[in-house]
């Protein structure tokens, strides 16, 4: 029971791992994305489209090229919706909360009508789910042999590997390569990264669009691998709460990736918590749900109070940058 | 064989609108040389350097580079060339190592390695250099070694440092220029900006000298003295035809006893400082850039925290008040940082509103003045727009058939009264501001001052920088300080409106305001100011009055190399009739 | 000798531009969203009534029958009431994000005010009582970040997000603690309506619950309009939100400002809360805040922080609001997200428009003459701009070196 819940816990943190390591890279570039709700719902509406685009026509379908298929819509989708903030932010200068908020309303938005007008027609859903059972939730081999360890460790689906694989590398790339080093000069000091020769815009364009695009595999691994495939009317909503939780993660992890992976999986716990204690009466539940927001808050607020530079966001954050206004 | 220059600037000019920075410079720096580039604040030292390491680039002229002639638009341009500047201010990223800020930018696949390369290199010309130290945790003098560094490591044959030793201790410098002597005999170039003359003397091999924008010529320091490079700098003296009214001097209104103030970086700005300023005489300070000025203004005005040491306005102290307290005391300051609109306006508000900043919580007097009618005629303008929906509609309904003209103006004067009467009851009961009196006093000084505006409800960032100080002088002025704090008042104004400003000055002197001058021109602030006090890194040199002493006595204690404090032995600063403790009395 | 590529373009900070012609640039920024998303919905919708029907709908969404006329005026005062309460924390550059929370806190205290109170005591009393603790739930609601903010410089954009959903949950646990057999949701207690009255049924059904919201809104609206711009507290706020330094100078004390501004600011969103419960709803759900807390900010920022033309704003979204909703009921879709995409899309226009209002776009002309000296370079010089490409713009060819090269 307990190690069940373990492995829940990390199926379903995965999906905050996603807009969490997506939103870091965006605010080291200096952007607070607000998008990010909307933009993860995108990646659902762009998975579940991709997914239906390869499954429909064919009769005996491929695991794997499905999965790809998947992605590859959902990274595109939710990446157009990121460029989209990115244009509007970088380019035009345009204030970030402000934007951020258009692209969740649109984001959310979308995701709710193309699901149920586009993606799920006639025969789709069953597929969908059977994908999601069968493709996306496909364990590794030895999960059954192994007891409590393949539980934890084998036991999931491709997109959980995925996302660990992407904070990883997201953890790596920031602390020991110079692309990493240049971005975060960006988010620190647009002017200063300039005056060395790093193209601020394009350092701020590639990772918000990369960053959009990791967190919209957040929607689709939500859908397909959590929900087994099941699209239900208000999963656009649910991935709305889930976007902001993401946003709060990335303060509870102190803007590290690889903090992200036991955060997120903190949080994933703290978020199914409240399904899988069966003594509790209803109301309580509400309770627990409080705590992954009430902790977060505690975090900024220690955060902030301690003061230490490194746990700061990056210091031009929120600021748009315009080099003649220097 | 012609021995081939490093680095040759030839005839170059570079104009800011009609202003020329620099005109026709051209001189010319010798391989494996220091060169320090002399001149008073404002002789276009900066902008001269800036365009040789690309943050400008000159109207006219060519620079040559190895006898190449070379074109640089951007600091990379500069770096290609092999030419690095280490600026005035910093550019580093706090929370970077050192290392990580020196290779930044650095065409290169990755960062591994970087240490070990920055620790070589440091040792190369005998930094004291941790590679692995976060910048926030580095002092001064440790983030100016990263950037010099971080332009070594680029790379630069040709160095530029702007005013390296402004933020220096004595021993750092002292480190700095053996690190420099080291570059030079790996056969770097390095120019010095600086207006330190014996620094000048001690490091350099030539010296190149700006006046003005212009450049006046090249000496070996050798050959040289402190003496001859001041009357370069200096050039012949400029007739200045400021008045300097006489006037009876009045008790000591300000005293400053002991003072210590640290600055943003936790070192001393200020040690030990005691002087006083009178009712009716300008106080000039004069020093080089950074040797605490700035913080002593602050420190007065209540922004700053005192950490020792004593500020007394009329025998009162004043440490610990806030800066309202302080305003209500009669102190004003007209203080202008490095950045005009940073503290004091308000930019994007109208003149009006920025005229409210220091008096908006004052409150209207209760009792209507029998001097009101004789207030300015648009006045009852200015009451309705004031406070919409707040005039009563209904008595505008007045029949006007008959006898209108008449009847119109008593109804308007009517109408003025109850909109003054509601403005005066929202203004003393709703706490709503006085923006009728903001204008009134907006306009006041527009007219009298000359201010250029479309309107006063034009928001100041629009303004020229001359207009702005107007502004800004102005407002202090309203409030009829007995104590005036200006700094840098005339700093890039035209000869007309800088006139205009002594003249200001001139006349709150008369009327026995205690006036501190902080000044960058020593030419205005002989003629000008009554007595002169002179600080060198936050320590006073003296205090000399203005008819007895001439600029090279100045230039020299400004450079620290005079100190009167101790020929003289006695204690300075202190006046005789202080009004600290008790009710000392005066006579004079 | 490399040759630099010049910019294509140069842009510079406009320094204001007539209201007409940027008024202009708006409209036109709307037309052509609406005109995109109306050719793409007659073409999909299941359902079309052509591009023509498209713009029918759209108007009869708000002034198609009095009750909707009646809904989008109260609509339309309830967002202005919160982005009002919003504006003047932004003022002040501190980003209130959390309007939805402190709105539901509001939602929340009045409730229990109908859930405890009702019926116990006369109705006048309860109204006072759930108007005052809703106003103070709300105001609690944004102090605390303000509090955080004030000494420990807490980053308030997140902080205050996250009390949107400790609010949302705390909503939630209280429907269930009161109906532990409900579904989530609390039953109506429509006896306790703040309503006006009217001979006839039928009017009061349409006007009865607009009319005390639209009244709160005219009042507010006076309120905080005469508050930024003629009260002292709202002159400290501006000189706050210009600059910490000159507000230090001019002798404000910086916390107390942040701290009573926000005060007023969750104490406006809780009088929307009242308003919601009180007058339209007497019961609670978890999305009573519409999500306006969002959406305030978006009146308030294309408001231009200004109240009055904040009015326009908000009278305009909800208005699209509206209008995409009727157009999606009309057109056939079962789903009314669409009308969400559709208004995401037009506020994409909008935000992307005001570039064009505050920017300049500087074609460059072409590269001058070779042989023609540097400093006759006809382009304007800029004003003192250390910056590098700026420079790079204006310059000519490198002639002089390419000529000794």
């Amino acid at each position: 029971m307990d190690i069940m819940f373990f492995s829940s816990a990390i199926e379903f943190g995965v999906i905050f791992l996603f807009g969490c390591v997506g939103e870091i890279l965006t605010e080291k570039s200096g952007h607070l994305n607000l998008g990010i709700p909307g933009i993860m719902c995108m990646g659902a509406a762009g998975g579940c489209f991709g997914a239906k685009l390869y499954l429909m026509p064919t009769d005996n379908p491929n695991g794997f090229v499905t999965i790809l298929m998947a992605i590859l819509f959902a990274m595109l989708f939710a990446a157009a919706l990121g460029a989209v903030y990115a244009f509007l932010t970088v380019s035009l200068r345009m204030n970030q909360n402000v934007t951020g908020l258009a692209c969740t309303i649109f984001g959310v938005g979308f995701t709710s009508f193309f699901l149920n007008t586009i993606v799920l027609t006639e025969g789709v859903s069953t597929k969908l789910s059977y994908a999601g059972q069968n493709f996306f939730n496909a364990a590794l081999p030895g999960a059954e042999s192994t007891g409590w360890f393949g539980t934890i460790f084998l036991d999931h689906g491709t997109l959980v590997y995925l996302a660990i694989i992407i904070a990883v590398l997201a953890a790596l790339m920031l602390r020991y390569t110079k692309i990493g080093l240049n971005l975060r000069a960006v988010g620190e000091s647009p002017a200063t990264a300039d005056a060395v020769g790093i193209n601020v815009t394009r350092y701020k364009y590639s990772f918000i669009i990369l960053g959009a695009a990791i967190a919209g595999l957040g929607g689709l691994c939500c859908i397909m691998d959590f929900n087994l495939g099941n699209v239900d009317a208000n999963v656009s909503q649910t991935i709305q709460g889930i976007g902001w939780l993401s946003i709060a993660l990335v303060i509870f992890t102190m803007w590290k990736p690889a903090l992200a992976i036991v955060g997120s999986i903190v949080f994933g716990a703290l978020y199914i918590l409240s399904s899988r204690i069966t003594m509790i009466s209803f109301e309580q539940i509400q309770l627990l749900n409080l705590i992954p927001f009430i902790v977060t808050v505690i975090v900024l607020i220690a955060t902030s109070m301690i003061g230490h530079r490194e746990t700061q966001p990056p210091a031009s954050l929120g600021l748009s940058y315009f080099r003649e206004d220097r | 064989m012609e021995e081939i220059n490093a680095l040759e600037l030839k005839n170059i000019s570079k104009y800011f609108g009609t202003v020329a920075a620099n005109e026709g410079i051209s001189f010319s720096l010798k391989r494996g040389e220091i060169l320090a580039l002399l001149g008073e604040n404002g002789s276009g030292k900066t902008t001269l350097m800036n365009m040789i390491s690309g943050i400008y680039y000159p109207d006219e002229g060519q620079i040559l580079v190895n006898g190449q002639e070379v074109v640089i638009r951007s600091p990379k341009d500069a770096f290609a060339h092999q030419i690095g500047m280490v600026h005035q201010h910093f550019k580093l990223i706090d929370i970077f190592t050192a290392a990580q800020n020196i290779v930044l930018g650095v065409e290169r696949r990755s960062i591994r390695g970087i240490n070990e390369e920055v620790k070589e290199i440091a040792e190369r010309y005998g930094f004291d250099l941790d590679p692995k130290k976060k910048i926030y945790d580095m002092s001064v003098s440790e983030k100016q070694t990263v950037e010099i560094v971080k332009v070594l490591y680029r790379g630069a044959d040709i160095l530029i440092l702007d005013e390296p030793t402004a933020v220096l201790t004595p021993q750092e410098t002292e480190k700095l220029f053996s690190i420099m002597r080291a570059m030079k005999e790996n056969g770097k170039s390095i120019i010095i900006i600086t207006h330190k003359l014996h620094e000048v003397m001690e490091i350099s091999d030539r010296v190149a000298v700006l006046r003005k924008g212009r450049y006046i010529g090249c000496v070996n320091t050798a050959e040289s003295s402190e003496m001859e490079l001041t009357e370069m700098m200096v050039g012949q003296k400029v007739t200045l035809n400021i008045e300097r009214p006489e006037t009876k001097f009045d008790r000591p209104l300000l005293e400053i006893r002991d003072l210590c103030i640290k600055n943003d970086m936790g070192s001393r700005a200020i040690e030990d400082l005691s002087f006083f300023i009178r009712g009716g005489e300008i106080l000039g300070v004069a020093g080089i850039a950074g040797c605490g000025q700035r913080e002593l203004c602050e420190a007065i005005a209540g922004l700053r925290k005192v950490e020792s040491g004593g500020i007394y306005h009329e025998g009162e102290s004043i440490v610990g008040l806030s800066p309202k307290e302080i305003t209500h005391k009669g102190i004003a300051m007209s203080f202008i940082p490095e950045d005009r609109l940073g503290m004091g306006l308000a930019p994007s508000l109208s003149i009006t509103d920025n005229m409210m900043l220091k008096n908006y919580q004052d409150r209207m007097p209760a009792v209507e003045e029998s001097g009101e009618s004789a207030e300015a005629p648009d006045a009852d303008l200015a009451v309705q727009t004031e406070e919409p929906g707040a005039a009563p509609a209904g008595h505008m309904e007045e029949p006007d058939a008959d006898s209108a003209a008449q009847k119109k103006n008593g109804c308007k004067v009517f109408l003025r009264r109850a909109g003054d009467r509601i403005g005066r009851f929202l203004n003393r009961y709703c706490g709503f501001v006085d923006r009728k009196r903001a204008r009134q006093q907006a306009e006041q000084i527009i007219q009298e001052l000359d201010i250029v505006t479309p309107s006063t409800e034009t928001p100041v960032r629009r303004l020229s920088g001359g207009n702005l100080q107007k502004v800004l002088l102005g407002r202090e002025i309203l409030i009829q300080p007995n104590v005036l704090i200006t700094a840098y008042p005339v700093r890039g104004l035209d000869i007309n409106s800088s006139y205009l400003i002594y003249d200001i000055l001139n006349r709150e002197k008369k009327g026995g305001t205690g006036i501190l001058f902080i000044g960058e021109d020593l030419d205005v602030m002989l003629a000008l100011c009554d007595k002169i006090m002179v600080l060198c890194h936050g320590r006073l040199m003296g205090v000399v009055h203005a008819e007895k002493t001439n600029k090279e006595e100045l230039g020299l204690m400004m450079a620290g190399s005079l100190n009167l404090m101790e020929e003289k032995g006695k204690q300075m600063g202190i006046a005789k009739d202080t009004q600290i403790g008790g009710d000392a009395s005066w006579n004079e | 000798m490399e040759r630099i590529k010049e910019p294509l373009l140069h842009i510079t900070r406009r320094d204001g531009m007539p209201l007409w012609k940027s008024m202009l640039i708006r409209a036109g920024a709307v037309l052509i969203a609406l005109v995109i998303s109306s050719i793409f919905i007659s073409a999909a919708a299941p359902n079309s009534q052509g591009f023509f029907g498209f713009f029918g709908s759209f108007f009869s969404g708000s002034f198609g029958t009095m009750r909707r006329l009646s809904q989008l005026l109260r609509e339309t005062s309830m967002l202005l009431l919160v982005a009002l309460a919003l504006v003047i924390a932004f003022k002040m550059k501190f980003w209130n994000l959390g309007g939805n929370g402190q709105i539901l806190m509001g939602c929340l205290a009045s409730a229990m005010c109908l859930v405890y109170l009702g019926g116990r005591i006369p109705n006048g009393v309860l109204w006072l009582i759930m108007f005052v603790v809703s106003i103070l739930a709300g105001a609690i609601w944004a102090l605390l970040p303000a509090l955080f903010k004030a000494f420990f410089n807490t980053n308030e954009s997140l902080f205050t997000l996250m009390m949107n959903y400790i609010a949302m949950y705390l909503v939630a646990f209280f429907i269930t603690h009161w109906y532990p057999q409900g579904s989530g949701a609390m039953p109506s207690m429509s006896e306790y309506a703040l309503i006006v009255k009217f001979s006839d049924p039928s009017n009061t059904s349409i006007w009865g619950k607009t009319i005390p919201v639209v009244l709160a809104a005219v009042l507010v609206t006076i309120f905080i309009y005469c508050y930024l711009r003629y009260h002292k507290h709202g002159f400290e706020i501006s000189i706050v939100g210009e600059s910490v330094n000159t507000a230090r100078y001019a002798g404000i004390n910086v916390k107390k400002v942040i701290i009573r501004t926000l005060i007023l600011s969750g104490a406006l969103c809780g009088l929307v809360g009242f308003l919601l419960v009180a007058t339209v709803n007497q019961m609670i759900t978890t999305t009573m805040d519409g999500n306006m807390g969002f959406t305030g900010i978006i009146v308030a920022w294309m408001g231009k922080f200004d109240p009055l033309v904040m009015i326009g704003v908000s009278l305009f979204v909800n208005f699209l609001t509206r209008g995409m909703s009727q157009v999606c009921i009309d057109f056939g879709f079962t789903s009314e997200a669409l009308s969400d995409t559709v208004v995401g899309l037009i506020y994409f226009f909008l935000i992307g428009c005001e570039f064009f209002i505050s920017y300049k776009l500087h074609f460059s002309k072409g590269r001058a003459k070779k042989d023609r000296p540097d400093f006759m370079d006809p382009a304007p010089k800029p004003p003192e701009i250390t910056d590098t490409t700026a420079q790079t713009q204006q310059e000519n060819t490198p002639d002089a070196a390419e000529e000794t090269a």
